[in-house]
């Protein structure tokens, strides 16, 4: 049987565990860097240009980007990219320099990132911004500093939205093909990439089983995270002010 | 709301920091695609730029793409649209249902999403046609929770019961009233929607791809394996190009956004 042939193949094994691996490292740093850029933007003037051309930018690369954004990352730290020919110049033994990462786990992350951050900014701008002004002022009145805002009240009452956002995130990642598709020629490096090429293959013959198959696991990850982020909204809708 | 002025030097750094780390991909781009082109030429040149028209099928990529476009655009209109309001309008009990189907393809992956339709397209290319063009029925499917989300905001937004009585009481159709009445008072979510299908369908690569469709993105992946910078010069011009779609986006909230996520 096609599943249990896949179940112990370490080809696949290695390819679904590269899958999680990326997906939650890109999800987690995604979410962290995106947060704070959307706090960032709401802390600050809410119509200003700033703030609207953020949000539009977030969005092309978020959802737009794909293809894109591979050639976007090869431009910048590829062979005679921007910061690769800087980092030649001024620091010729730091790993910027070099090239060998560029097509593995680090350089997959990284561009991956460029794609989790402006959707964690995307997804978490609704949650700051309805954080109701009447706790800070509260705070604020009886004598709590901004860290103890954001400790006590802040972080508390954000944690199972950023929790829920991470999860979207991580659902993102491992889903995505494109950016992978034009980076790497490996197929048996992530789950959707040897999907593919069980889909079509040019050397072999396609084999269609192996796909549907390897598509049922990322199926049983998917629902998993998404059970998990609607337990998570459920809470939040207790609080937040819902339009 | 007070503000220090050491919230402000943080929001300065973390502005600085992530916005750089998102801008300098993009400003190396236009440095990459600004490089010489041949090799001993040392000025910078706009020939990565000037070659873009001369590129194998782009021109042709470019054009099948924006007619998937207007045909989704057109399923949008006439299809999903009247559903929504018909929803919203008479079915109340349907709406939750209806809601989860439509943000369904946001869950699934788009690649188990073609392991599933491409045996259906496989099919049509052998006993009907080989056009791209036949994937606007998948790409109306992965843009239902997009376009969904605007409509029901602006279905939300005006009091379509109402509207609606008065319109049958004075003798109108149902399909006048969800023609003539309803749609002309939510224009702004059905434009919303209709960029968001645009942005989208320019953008798929995934399903396209594997499917062998000669999309926009299948196109720029293919010139980017024989010439990089012409492949980065489109990327950016295409990139630039949606972002100033965006920024026309007729929305005074939360400007822009393709994905309004306030899912479940």
């Amino acid at each position: 049987m096609e599943l249990k042939k896949i179940l112990i193949s370490p080809i696949a094994r290695g390819a679904f565990a590269n899958s999680l691996e990326i997906s939650a490292r890109t999800a987690i740093v995604g979410a962290i860097l995106g947060a704070l850029f959307a706090w960032a933007l709401v802390s600050g003037k809410p119509g200003s240009f700033f703030y609207r051309f953020s949000v539009a930018l977030s969005s092309v690369l978020a959802q737009f980007g794909g293809v894109m954004l591979t050639f976007a990352f090869l431009a910048t730290f590829g062979f005679n990219g921007l910061v690769s020919t800087f980092a030649i110049k001024i620091a010729p033994d730091s790993f910027l320099a070099q090239s060998d990462w560029l097509y593995g786990m680090t350089g997959l992350s990284l561009l991956y990132t460029f794609f989790q951050i402006p959707l964690m900014v995307l997804v978490f701008l609704p949650t700051l911004e309805n954080l109701k002004p009447q706790w800070r002022e509260a705070s604020d009145a009886l004598g709590g500093r901004v860290y103890e805002y954001w400790f006590r009240v802040g972080i508390p009452i954000l944690t199972p939205s950023f929790a829920g956002a991470t999860l979207l995130l991580f659902v993102n990642s491992f889903s995505a093909y494109a950016t992978a598709d034009t980076l790497i020629n490996m197929a048996d490096f992530l789950t959707p990439l040897e999907i593919s090429s069980a889909l079509s293959s040019e050397v072999g013959g396609a084999n269609p089983a192996e796909a549907k198959a390897l598509s049922l696991f990322m199926i049983i990850v998917v629902t998993l995270a998404m059970t998990f982020y609607a337990l998570l909204r459920r809470r939040v809708s207790k609080w937040e002010q819902r339009r | 709301m007070k503000q220090t002025w050491k919230l402000k030097i943080w929001r300065g750094i973390i502005i600085a920091t992530v916005g750089l780390y998102l801008l300098v991909p993009l400003i190396a781009m236009l440095d990459f695609s600004t490089k010489p082109f041949v090799l001993g030429m040392n000025s910078r040149t706009l020939e990565s730029w000037k070659v873009i028209p001369a590129q194998p099928d782009l021109a042709l990529a470019i054009g099948r793409s924006l007619i998937t476009a207007l045909i989704v655009m057109l399923l949008i209109l006439f299809l999903i649209v009247p559903t929504a309001i018909w929803v919203h309008l008479k079915l109340p009990s349907l709406r939750r249902p209806f809601e989860l189907l439509c943000l369904l393809p946001l869950a699934i992956p788009a690649i188990v999403l073609v392991v599933g339709v491409s045996p259906l397209y496989r099919w049509i290319s052998i006993n009907l046609t080989e056009s791209p063009i036949t994937l606007s029925g998948v790409y109306s499917m992965l843009i239902l929770p997009y376009t969904y989300r605007s409509l029901s905001a602006a279905l939300d937004a005006v009091d379509i019961h109402t509207l609606a009585e008065a319109a049958t009481t004075l003798g109108a159709t149902v399909s006048r009233v969800i023609f003539g009445i309803i749609m002309p008072t939510i224009r702004t979510g059905i434009i919303n929607g209709s960029f968001i299908a645009i942005a989208l369908v320019l953008g798929e690569y995934t399903i396209s791809n594997i499917l062998n469709y000669k999309t926009f993105q299948v196109v720029i992946a293919q010139i980017g394996r024989s010439n990089g910078n012409v492949a980065v010069a489109v990327s950016l011009a295409s990139l630039l190009f949606v972002l100033f779609l965006l920024l026309l986006i007729p929305n005074k909230k939360r400007q822009g956004a393709i994905l309004d996520v306030d899912i479940a």
